[in-house]
């Protein structure tokens, strides 16, 4: 009946507890009018592709400052492909070597916002590249 | 609608025979109210009406996503599938939200008999117990045997959902208020069970102890016409130890036995929401069609030079709704 907001999931993969960034995050893309779910600290794969799965998020966003990313995030993005989630948006921020991203981005990874992106400008990618919705 | 119709045959069957991605879709097209949803609906409404619903609202910060996360980790003990609603707040300026209350029930992600659901309560009158009936309902049918609907104990449709559970729960926290916040309308009445939560903070036995005292003065007897009083236990939990988590669901489990004629009302208010809010959006979608008739641009015209009242106009597009329902 009524435009659907987009739906995204903020998670924090891994075991660093700096979560500044994905709160800001968070409330940020709340303002600009998106459905957040946030699921706090310390996730797992498995943990962050369930809520993605329970919720039917359209995004995925990760944040890790821990330097797992190599490790973790293609673990994400493989098992959402295993779920038969392909279709959702998955992108990361925090801090991630620029040297990484072309690995990341061949795992799934579709952006990586790195320190200084405005909420502005991961609001405005999100939009242009969530999946359609129905 | 013929797609619509066998899409949602396809996805009920697929959450019927225990497919979770599915079941996720369903609920989004619920929440959306695509005609999808309705048709699932239709397909998936017979199947329900065996789960336990439970309520569970309260004040900000009370303890609400915690005692849930316990009630499901007591309803896991033994063997019963658990469905969480739980509900925050839309922004009525952005229409955006936060939905934080998995951040506290993380701890089931790998349990197949655990499925919890954010939703955002997105603001229109009615919409909210639509969807979270509606949801809940879809739970029902796929087998899960307890739904907990977790609400915010603010704004009046919040409560209201959480009030139309088989059993609410009314969450507090120590040192919340005195007597006085605790006799105002609202929260307090729609309760069938008050929890004063975080048991283990000094001044939690005295909360609860006053409010036993004024929930004691309660009438007895219902108003002619009237519900009847709820007079509340009142029980202490401390949700992050899990203390008194096992008598909390001890009294649910009591109460929905001895609910008699309240749970028939409980049902019936269930129905009349779903109902209500289906013929609101089936009326809207006829208005629509009459909309673009010349003669309600005539309506409104003459409305805006005051040459007739809004109410006479309504009245004239509501016999045209009608004749035109007749041909």
């Amino acid at each position: 009946m009524t435009d659907r907001p987009i739906k995204v999931l903020i998670a924090k993969p891994g075991l660093d507890g700096h979560d500044r960034g994905a709160k800001v995050l968070a409330r940020g893309l709340r303002d600009e009018g998106f459905e957040v779910v946030y699921t706090g600290l310390r996730q797992t794969p498995e943990m962050i592709v369930t809520a993605a799965l329970q919720e039917d998020v359209d995004v995925v966003g990760l944040s890790i400052l821990s330097g797992a990313h190599q490790t973790l995030l293609p673990k994400v993005c493989g098992l959402l492909k295993e779920k038969g989630m392909s279709d959702v948006l998955v992108v990361a921020g925090g801090i991630i070597p620029d040297e990484d991203v072309p690995s990341l981005r061949k795992a799934g990874v579709t952006a990586v916002f790195g320190p200084g992106t405005t909420i502005a400008q991961v609001a405005e990618f999100v939009r242009a590249n969530a999946r359609p919705r129905d | 609608m013929g797609t619509a119709v066998e899409r949602a045959g396809e996805l009920s069957e697929a959450a019927l025979s225990g497919d979770r991605r599915a079941l996720a879709r369903l609920l989004t097209a619920v929440e959306n109210r695509t005609p999808l949803a309705e048709a699932a609906l239709r397909q998936l409404y017979p199947r329900a009406g065996r789960a336990q619903l439970i309520g569970v609202t309260g004040p900000p910060g009370a303890g609400k996503s915690t005692l849930v996360a316990a009630l499901i980790g007591e309803l896991r003990r033994s063997g019963r599938p658990v469905a969480v609603v739980a509900v925050d707040p839309s922004s009525p300026i952005t229409g955006g939200a936060v939905l934080g209350d998995r951040v506290r029930m993380q701890a089931y992600a790998g349990d197949d008999g655990v499925f919890i659901r954010s939703m955002a309560s997105r603001g229109h009158s009615g919409g909210l117990a639509y969807a979270t009936t509606a949801a809940a309902a879809v739970f029902d049918a796929v087998g899960f045997d307890v739904v907990l609907i977790e609400t915010v104990g603010t704004g009046q449709s919040e409560v209201e959902v959480a009030a139309t559970a088989d059993t609410t729960v009314v969450v507090e926290a120590p040192e919340m208020g005195d007597e006085i916040q605790a006799i105002k309308a609202g929260l307090l009445e729609v309760a069938d069970i008050v929890v004063v939560n975080k048991g283990d903070r000094p001044g939690a036995q005295r909360t609860a102890s006053q409010l036993r005292a004024m929930l004691a003065d309660a009438p007895r007897e219902a108003r002619p016409g009237g519900p009847a009083p709820k007079r509340p236990e009142v029980l202490l939990t401390t949700a992050a130890t899990g203390e008194g988590v096992a008598d909390l669901l001890a009294a649910i489990d009591r109460h929905r036995g001895a609910a008699g004629a309240a749970g028939d009302a409980n049902r019936l208010t269930r129905a009349e929401a779903q109902v209500w809010a289906v013929l609101a959006d089936r009326l809207r979608e006829r208005a629509r069609t009459i909309e673009a008739a010349p003669v309600a641009a005539e309506l409104l015209r003459a409305v805006a030079a005051h040459e007739l009242d809004p109410y006479a106009a309504a009245d004239s597009l509501l016999a045209l709704m009608v004749s035109a329902e007749r041909e």
